[in-house]
C-alpha cells in the first residue's frame, strides 16, 4: 500500500467524521437545501474531470472527456444556483402583507399573487 | 513535491474549508445563504486553481481545450437553465438528476484514468486497484440508478413497486457478476472487465431502484445522494486529489445520515426498502383496530371555517398531497387570514411529508409561510394536547394512530400526535387508504371532521368563508 494511498484514505476517513459531525446540526426544515449543496460540493468532480481530460489524445478519451465535463459543470453549476434559489425563500417573517382582499361571498378564492415568490427567485439565481 | 504543485495543493485544501464551513452555516436558516456563497466561493477556487495548474503545466493540447471548455459551457448551460425553471415540486427529479450526472462523471474519472494509464509503462497494467473498481461500480449504480428514480418521481416511469418474476435471480447474478469479474480485475488489469463491471454496475442500478415504491423516495433519493459523495472520493483516491476526496466524504456522510433520518422516519431498514415497497410483502397482517365500523362525520366549509375561525391555536399538517394539489399557496393564505384574527397558527412537518428531506418546508417556504412557524415531529407532538383544531391535509399515514399498535402495517412508525388535539378536520378527497394500504383511525375517531374535497379548492372555500362569516 502506498504512501500516497494511506494519506487519501486518511483524508477520507478524517473527512467522513467532520462531515458527520458538521451535518447532524443541519435541521430538518433545511434538508433538502442541504441535500442539494452537498449535490453541487460534489460538483468538485468537474476538477478532477479537467485534470483528467487534458491528456485526451484520442477519439475516446476526447468523448469521455467532454461527457464528465458536460456532467460535472451542469452539477456544479446547477446545484449551487437552485441551492441559493431555496434559500432564498427561507424568511423568518412573512413578507410585506399583500394588500387586503375584499370579502368575497364563499366560492372557490383564488390565492393571491401566487406567482410572486417564484418570479422574485427566479430573478435572482447567482450566475457561477 | 515542487512549490507550484505545493501552492495548488494548498488551494484545494482551503476549498475543502470553504466546503465544510459552508455546511456548518446551514445549522440554521438566517444563515444558510451565507454557507451556500461560502460553498460556492470555495468551487470557484478549486476550479479556477485546476484551471491554473493545467495552463502552468501546459500539457493540455488545443483540441484538449476545446473539448473541456465545451463540454462545461453546455453543462453550464444545461445546469443553469434547469435550476433556474425548475418547479419546487419537482425539486426532487432535479437532485436526483445532480445525483446521476455526479455519479456518472466520478465513474468517466476512473474509467478514463484507467484506460489512460492502462498502456504506459509503470502504470496499472498487471493490476487494478480498489478505489478504481469501487468508483466505477457506485458510480455507474449512482448514474442509472438516479435517472430511474427522477423519472419515478417525474411519472415518466410507475411510481408504483415494479417486482417482477425472476427479478430477485437477476439482482443476485448481476451482484455476482460485478464482484467476480472486479475480484478477477485486481489480478490482471483488462479493460474489457471493466467494460463488464460498469455494464453490470448500470443494469444493477435499474433493478435496484425500479422495485420501490413512491413512498419510499425520500430513502432512495438520500441513499443516492450518499453513493454519488462515496464515487466522487474515490475518484479523488484514483487520481490522488485531496479535494474531490473532502468534497466526496462530506457528501457521503450527508447522504448517509439523511437515509437513516428518512429510514427512521419510516420505521423501516433499508434493506427492507430495497427489497420491496409497501403492500408487497404478505407477511403483515392487518389487527382491526377498536371501531372498526365506525360512522365518518362529514363536514362543509361553513363550519370548518367557524371551527378554525374560533380556535385559539391551530395546527396544519400538510401531506404530499397538498404538493401534488398545488395548494401550498392556499393553504398559506388561509393561515395569514386566521393569524390576522389572532389565532395561534404553526405547522406539523413529518420526516416524510415530501419526496425528500426537507420536501414540504420548501414548498411551503415558497408559499412565504415564515419558517419559525414549520415544527419538526419531536417539537410539535407535546403541543397537539393544548390545539384546539388540527387541520390535516393530504396527510395520511404519518397520522394514523394505529402505528402506536403492535401488528399492523405501520407499526413502530413515528406519527404526528394529531390525534390529541381537541378536534380535527381532515381535508380528502375520499376515504382511500395511504401507501400502507390500510384504514386511517384517525378518520373515524368522533372529534374528527372530514371535509371531502380537492385540497385547493377546500382551502380556498374555507379562506373565503372565514373572511365572510367571521369579517
Amino acid at each position: 500500500m502506498s504512501t500516497a494511498l494511506v494519506t487519501d484514505l486518511t483524508i477520507f476517513v478524517l473527512a467522513l467524521l467532520v462531515g458527520v459531525e458538521v451535518i447532524g446540526k443541519v435541521p430538518a426544515t433545511l434538508h433538502t437545501p442541504l441535500m442539494s449543496a452537498a449535490n453541487s460540493i460534489h460538483g468538485i468532480v468537474l476538477a478532477g474531470a479537467l485534470l483528467i481530460g487534458v491528456t485526451a489524445d484520442n477519439a475516446v478519451g476526447y468523448i469521455l472527456a467532454f461527457v464528465a465535463a458536460f456532467f460535472a459543470a451542469a452539477n456544479v453549476v446547477g446545484g449551487y444556483v437552485v441551492t441559493g434559489r431555496m434559500l432564498k425563500m427561507f424568511r423568518r417573517k412573512a413578507p410585506a402583507a399583500p394588500p387586503p382582499a375584499p370579502a368575497v361571498p364563499a366560492g372557490p378564492a383564488v390565492p393571491a399573487g401566487p406567482a410572486a415568490g417564484e418570479t422574485s427567485a427566479a430573478a435572482n439565481g447567482r450566475p457561477a | 513535491m515542487t512549490s507550484f504543485a505545493a501552492v495548488i495543493q494548498l488551494v484545494y485544501v482551503l476549498a475543502a474549508a470553504c466546503f465544510v464551513i459552508g455546511l456548518h452555516l446551514m445549522n440554521s436558516p438566517a444563515t444558510a445563504r451565507r454557507g451556500n456563497q461560502v460553498s460556492t466561493a470555495g468551487m470557484v477556487v478549486a476550479v479556477a486553481a485546476t484551471l491554473v495548474l493545467l495552463i502552468h503545466d501546459g500539457t493540455v493540447t488545443a483540441a484538449g481545450w476545446i473539448v473541456l471548455i465545451c463540454g462545461a459551457l453546455a453543462g453550464s448551460a444545461v445546469g443553469l437553465y434547469s435550476a433556474r425553471t425548475v418547479q419546487m415540486t419537482a425539486m426532487p427529479q432535479l437532485v436526483s438528476m445532480f445525483n446521476a450526472v455526479g455519479g456518472g462523471a466520478a465513474a468517466l474519472v476512473g474509467i478514463y484514468d484507467y484506460i489512460h494509464t492502462e498502456p504506459l509503462p509503470g502504470g496499472v497494467l498487471g493490476t487494478t486497484t480498489v478505489a478504481t473498481l469501487l468508483d466505477a461500480i457506485i458510480g455507474a449504480v449512482t448514474l442509472s440508478g438516479s435517472i430511474v428514480a427522477a423519472g419515478k418521481l417525474q411519472g415518466v416511469i410507475t411510481g408504483q413497486p415494479v417486482v417482477f418474476r425472476g427479478s430477485r435471480l437477476i439482482n443476485v447474478a448481476l451482484g455476482v457478476i460485478i464482484i467476480g469479474t472486479a475480484a478477477f480485475m485486481l489480478g490482471t488489469a483488462s479493460l474489457p472487465a471493466l467494460l463488464v463491471v460498469v455494464l453490470a454496475s448500470l443494469a444493477f442500478g435499474v433493478m435496484m431502484v425500479l422495485p420501490i415504491g413512491g413512498a419510499d423516495m425520500p430513502v432512495v433519493i438520500s441513499l443516492l445522494n450518499a453513493f454519488t459523495g462515496t464515487a466522487v472520493a474515490m475518484a479523488g483516491i484514483v487520481i490522488d486529489n485531496w479535494a474531490l476526496i473532502v468534497a466526496g466524504a462530506l457528501v457521503g456522510a450527508s447522504g448517509g445520515i439523511l437515509t437513516k433520518l428518512m429510514a427512521d422516519a419510516m420505521n423501516r431498514s433499508l434493506a427492507n426498502i430495497i427489497v420491496g415497497g409497501f403492500g408487497t410483502g404478505d407477511s403483515v397482517v392487518a389487527v382491526a383496530g377498536p371501531g372498526g365500523d365506525a360512522q365518518v362525520k362529514s363536514i362543509q366549509a361553513d363550519d370548518a371555517a367557524i371551527q378554525l375561525a374560533y380556535a385559539s391555536k391551530v395546527i396544519i399538517v400538510p401531506g404530499y398531497g397538498l404538493a401534488a394539489a398545488q395548494a401550498q399557496h392556499a393553504v398559506a393564505e388561509l393561515a395569514s387570514v386566521l393569524e390576522d384574527r389572532g389565532v395561534e397558527v404553526s405547522y406539523a412537518i413529518h420526516p416524510v411529508a415530501g419526496r425528500m428531506p426537507g420536501h414540504m418546508n420548501v414548498l411551503l417556504a415558497e408559499a412565504n409561510v415564515p419558517y419559525p412557524q414549520l415544527k419538526e415531529m419531536e417539537e410539535i407532538n407535546p403541543e397537539f394536547a393544548r390545539t384546539d383544531v388540527s387541520l390535516v391535509i393530504g396527510a395520511n399515514d404519518v397520522t394514523n394512530p394505529a402505528a402506536r399498535r403492535a401488528g399492523t402495517a405501520i407499526s413502530g412508525m413515528p406519527i404526528l400526535d394529531v390525534d390529541q388535539s381537541r378536534s380535527v378536520i381532515v381535508i380528502k378527497r375520499s376515504m382511500g387508504t395511504g401507501y400502507a394500504g390500510i384504514d386511517n383511525e384517525l378518520y373515524t375517531d368522533p372529534k374528527t371532521s372530514m371535509y371531502f374535497a380537492d385540497a385547493k379548492s377546500a382551502l380556498g372555500a374555507l379562506t373565503a368563508a372565514v373572511k365572510t362569516l367571521v369579517a
